[in-house]
């Protein structure tokens, strides 16, 4: 139930002072998400939504500097890239 | 995707589980505390990957499962209602109650509704005039806010016709049960991402100080979760204990201000009891004063409720980690995801439903010598 979804802005709705909406794309699907909780979120950020509602605004530069760390993980131990991975890859 | 390809690349799963093998010197034991991190370690195969360096034990961060029972037969008794529209996720719709689910009340001509979101639920109030709508509130700190601000939308539009069943709870308070538990053998824990995305992490730093476990705030996908696990496993290595977020790129210390605002606006700390582990101390959020009139709880008077618990189901120990699902006698014997005997086997977060469907039914324990 805690299940959070990236999702890309695409169109940010007129801002109805109430109850800010955007359109989400989701791997292909679109759906019109409030954005109450991230107003900050622009077209072209991803977001996280869970339940219908934003909950935070994905930070890109973050992600890009664990991506990095992550992928010299290993360099330095002679590590040649040629382990076939032992992960089940089905990407559900 | 963005942000879900990159967490899900088998190369860089493989480093991570070459760089745990390259740091464990003895076996740990790591409760990951959310249920949809159970899921996904089981899809992936990580909980035997990382066997026996790691064994990750599954903890109570699954809300369908610990919604009290009581709560659940009011909700039946509600929804059975005329002139009641019930609204709920869909995880809530088979969850066994003292006798009956909402699925069999939907049967029988009850309006039983599933919804995507809470803001859902007060739209079909704003359609129905005539009907009371109710939404079951069920859920996490993630899920809270979105509760919080159906209930902020209804009453700015003014509907009298909507109200909430809450049943809401704490993780911090879960945690800090399992660790003072006697029998407690949780040497460190991932913490739910999308729990800390909303409320942040300070309130982990006491558990740190106090229980002397690490915590580490870890996201949802595979590579977050061996990363999650790494950096527990490091700690533990090192005689670390402490506070880490894996999930930086959603996680903020002090969480997100504007759903923090939107809980304190609306819910009040409660003690609450959590099915088959019992009462924990402010471990829930109720309405408060402000929003009382939109509790289904005192709109709706059920009297006469006699909860009746199954005593062959085992949940309650599934639920604190003391068992794995399998060592239930009735798991996929008496008890299947078509007949279940608790809600861990129906919920999409329950540990005994992750294992019936990724076949971790009972077998040896894959063995691999502990790098030296």
């Amino acid at each position: 139930m805690c299940l959070g979804v990236p999702g890309l802005v695409v169109e940010r709705e007129s801002a109805e002072a109430d109850m800010p909406s955007a359109v989400i794309e989701f791997a292909g699907v679109r759906r019109v998400v409030c954005v109450a909780c991230v107003p900050e979120a622009e077209v072209g950020d991803y977001v996280i939504v869970h339940a219908g509602l934003a909950i935070s605004r994905l930070d890109a530069e973050e992600a890009e500097r664990v991506l990095e760390c992550l992928r010299a993980i290993g360099e330095d131990e002679g590590w040649t890239g040629e382990t076939q991975p032992a992960a089940n890859e089905s990407s559900s | 995707m963005k942000y879900v390809d990159e967490y899900r690349d088998p190369v860089l799963a493989r480093r991570l589980l070459d760089e745990l093998r390259r740091t464990v010197t003895q076996p740990w034991a790591i409760m990951e505390v959310c249920g949809g991190q159970t899921h996904t370690l089981l899809r992936n195969g990580i909980d035997e990957l990382v066997q026996p360096l790691v064994r990750l034990v599954h903890g109570p961060g699954c809300p369908v499962c610990v919604t009290p029972l009581e709560l659940i037969d009011k909700a039946l008794a509600i929804a059975a209602q005329p002139g009641v529209i019930f609204t709920s996720f869909g995880d809530m719709l088979r969850v066994p109650g003292s006798s009956d689910d909402l699925l069999r009340v939907r049967a029988r001509g009850g309006d039983v509704r599933i919804v995507y979101s809470p803001l859902d639920a007060v739209r079909i109030a704003a359609e129905n005039p005539g009907r009371n709508v109710v939404f079951f509130a069920v859920g996490f700190e993630t899920t809270a806010p979105a509760t919080a601000l159906a209930v902020v939308d209804a009453k700015r539009r003014g509907l009298t016709n909507f109200s909430l069943l809450v049943s809401h709870v704490l993780v911090p308070p879960a945690i800090e049960a399992i660790l003072s538990a006697p029998a407690s053998q949780i040497q460190g824990f991932l913490a739910a991402g999308h729990v800390c995305t909303v409320v942040g992490f300070e309130e982990y730093f006491a558990l740190t100080d106090r229980y002397k476990v690490p915590i580490v705030v870890t996201g949802f996908e595979p590579v977050d979760l061996l990363e999650g696990i790494l950096m527990t496993v490091r700690q533990l290595e090192q005689g670390r204990h402490e506070v880490e977020n894996q999930y930086a790129r959603s996680v903020k210390r002090a969480g997100n201000s504007t759903a923090r605002a939107l809980l304190d606006q609306v819910y009040e700390v409660c003690d609450r009891p959590w099915r088959g582990i019992g009462v924990l101390a402010r471990s829930g959020l109720r309405l408060n004063a402000e929003y009382h009139a939109f509790d289904a709880e005192t709109r709706f008077a059920v009297e006469g409720i006699h909860t009746v618990e199954p005593p062959e189901c085992r949940s309650g120990e599934v639920l604190q980690g003391l068992i794995r699902p399998e060592q239930c006698p009735e798991f996929a014997t008496r008890c299947t995801p078509e007949r279940p005997l608790g809600a861990p086997m129906v919920s999409s977060e329950g540990a005994c439903a992750a294992y019936y469907r990724y076949g971790r039914r009972a077998r040896p324990v894959a063995s691999e010598p502990i790098p030296s």
